[in-house]
């Protein structure tokens, strides 16, 4: 693979889809307000969670918030570029325009996942940062290289996990034609990981764990933040996420054989 | 002598397609317990094109045509028999290979909607690895060619249909591929729109001497295009050769409208042996065979005091038609 060649295809991505969502400035304006309403509404329900009760499944509403600020982040990476791109499949092949990606010299899960952004989602992501800076200091969290290196990793990880996912049943489109609602479905799994992992029942806990391990995307690296994460629970979502990324890449590779075209 | 760029032997391609009942009945048994049936699109299929080559594929709707076009580029896994185009297996699409092709569909767009076209040049431009200066270099020489200018910096969203399409093939040819494959590229273009593509098309494969394979339903693109053509029915090639030869064979007469300088005259021509197709007053049609017709002529110009004279060539699209419906005739 050209690396250099990559990235100066995903520079004229970001500045072509940049340009793109500009011509409708009210549009970002409504997403940008969307998510500051979105933002405020989820911590004002889990105060609210919290205000009988301090401790949900031993957690804090203190130390809460800092799931809720990884949600944030992982939702802004979805929007700005989960769901413009990997929604898009389901459209590229039921009007068959998935026919120009494929004859592109360039791969075409690249191209699929990344060719378009919403700047919106950036304001998500700040948003969820600046939650995480405050929660650091209400947690009074120490900040070390490998505390920040051990979050970044982790973090990485929830958004393979993510994404293959999310990639994964868009790849079945190629059989089925329509999954809007399957990915719709993810997203409000999505939801689930903005409580701790054990405010859940122990089958719950199994199912979002081993099923579908939305558990994994938030909880693991809002533990790392405050220091209580296991080593193997670190180590298990590394090969969780490794194992997705790779299975999805296979199952796109194999679905393409099947790909048939939509009709002219 | 000019060597095959893509060679078929044997190409076969079938699908699996879901069947459905009328009625309310039929839409939950099918929701239910889906029948499917696998249908053969494309059966046992050989052809070859050589480098630089124009060839218009001829089918009706369904015959498989597409199928064939996007086999050829890779698109579409063969079930059985082989491609090679251009020394490469096309579904395997190495990079090599997408290099040197290109999918053009008049009915499907690449550019991106709202921004102007200049801006997916230059992003297909950075995909195919070409660098600035080099993208300029192309751009202002196919645009030159396509007679676009101002409609670059417009967004495509604004554009009419021809100017879209011109900037679509741009889009398509900005690597400079030696394979042009075209699915009904002047589909809903006025005829001015369809004139300027062809020629353009034409000066295209004259100046790089690219192969040209395209489907369409306009006779006029298979006239002005293509020297041979390869007639697709229900799957199957009916015809594969040179498109003066097939029209001459589908249509073996003209016919001449001949008009007299008396109604006499017009009377002597319809006795003197030759087949009548009609008359009126000093006016009168008659049928004559494509190897005849210059001694025909003659005869006529010699013996009869004539004013004027036509020569109708039947219309093309009747001829057409007839290959499109019947796969069995004697050709």
């Amino acid at each position: 693979m050209n690396l250099r060649k990559y990235l100066k295809v995903y520079k004229k991505f970001l500045h072509t889809s940049l340009a793109s969502e500009l011509e409708y400035k009210t549009n970002i304006l409504i997403d940008l307000i969307t998510a500051i309403l979105s933002l405020t509404g989820s911590i004002f329900l889990l105060s609210i969670f919290f205000k009988n009760n301090g401790i949900i499944g031993g957690w804090e509403f203190e130390q809460a918030l800092i799931i809720q600020g990884i949600y944030t982040i992982l939702n802004g990476i979805t929007n700005t570029w989960f769901n413009p791109n990997l929604t898009e499949i389901v459209k590229h092949i039921r009007e068959g325009t998935l026919d120009f990606v494929l004859l592109k010299p360039i791969d075409s899960q690249f191209f699929i996942s990344l060719k378009k952004i919403n700047p919106s989602g950036f304001l998500e992501i700040m948003l969820g940062f600046f939650l995480l800076i405050y929660c650091i200091r209400i947690n009074q969290i120490n900040l070390n290289l490998s505390f920040l290196t051990l979050c970044l990793i982790t973090i990485i990880c929830s958004i393979s996990i993510l994404y293959s996912l999310w990639f994964f049943i868009s790849t079945t489109t190629i059989w089925f034609v329509k999954t809007w609602n399957a990915t719709e479905v993810l997203r409000s799994f999505l939801y689930i990981g903005r409580f701790p992992l054990n405010s859940f029942s122990f089958s719950l806990r199994i199912f979002f764990s081993v099923i579908i391990p939305i558990a994994f995307i938030t909880t693991i690296p809002s533990e790392v933040f405050l220091g209580l994460s296991q080593i193997w629970k670190i180590l298990l979502e590394i090969i969780v996420a490794m194992l997705f990324l790779f299975s999805s890449r296979k199952f796109w590779l194999y679905a393409l054989k099947f790909y048939s075209s939509a009709s002219s | 002598m000019k060597k095959n760029i893509i060679e078929v032997r044997n190409l076969s391609k079938s699908f699996d397609i879901s069947l459905k009942e009328p009625g309310l009945k039929g839409t939950i048994k099918h929701f239910f317990r889906r029948q499917t049936k696998s249908l053969e699109v494309i059966k046992n299929i050989s052809f070859e094109i050589k480098e630089g080559e124009i060839v218009g594929l001829l089918g009706a709707n369904g015959a498989g045509k597409t199928t064939i076009l996007k086999m050829l580029c890779g698109l579409i896994y063969p079930s059985k028999g082989s491609i090679i185009v251009s020394g490469d297996l096309p579904y395997r699409r190495k990079e090599n290979f997408l290099k040197n092709i290109t999918l053009i569909m008049g009915q499907k767009q690449q550019l991106i909607w709202d921004l102007p076209p200049i801006e997916s040049f230059y992003l297909n431009a950075s995909i195919y690895d070409l660098d600035k200066f080099e993208a300029k270099k192309r751009i202002k020489k196919l645009s030159d060619m396509l007679e676009i200018d101002e409609e670059l910096f417009i967004p495509v969203r604004k554009l009419s249909l021809g100017q879209r399409m011109k900037s679509e093939l741009l889009a398509a040819l900005i690597h400079k591929p030696n394979i042009l494959f075209l699915d009904e590229p002047t589909i809903g273009l006025d005829i001015n729109a369809q004139r300027n593509l062809r020629g353009f098309l034409q000066k295209y494969n004259k100046e790089t001497n690219a192969t040209i394979c395209l489907t369409s339903h306009y006779m006029k693109d298979i006239t002005s295009l293509c020297k041979r053509v390869i007639c697709v029915h229900n799957g199957s090639i009916s015809y594969d050769g040179k498109l003066d030869l097939l029209l001459k064979r589908l249509s073996p007469v003209k016919e001449i409208l001949i008009v007299c300088r008396s109604e006499k005259d017009a009377i002597k021509l319809e006795n003197s042996g030759f087949s009548v197709k009609n008359k009126t007053k000093n006016e009168i049609t008659i049928k004559v065979e494509n190897n005849s017709i210059t001694s025909s002529l003659r005869t006529i110009l010699n013996n009869f005091d004539i004013v004027d004279l036509y020569i109708n060539e039947p219309p093309i699209d009747e001829i057409i038609g007839k290959i499109l419906i019947n796969k069995n005739y004697d050709i």
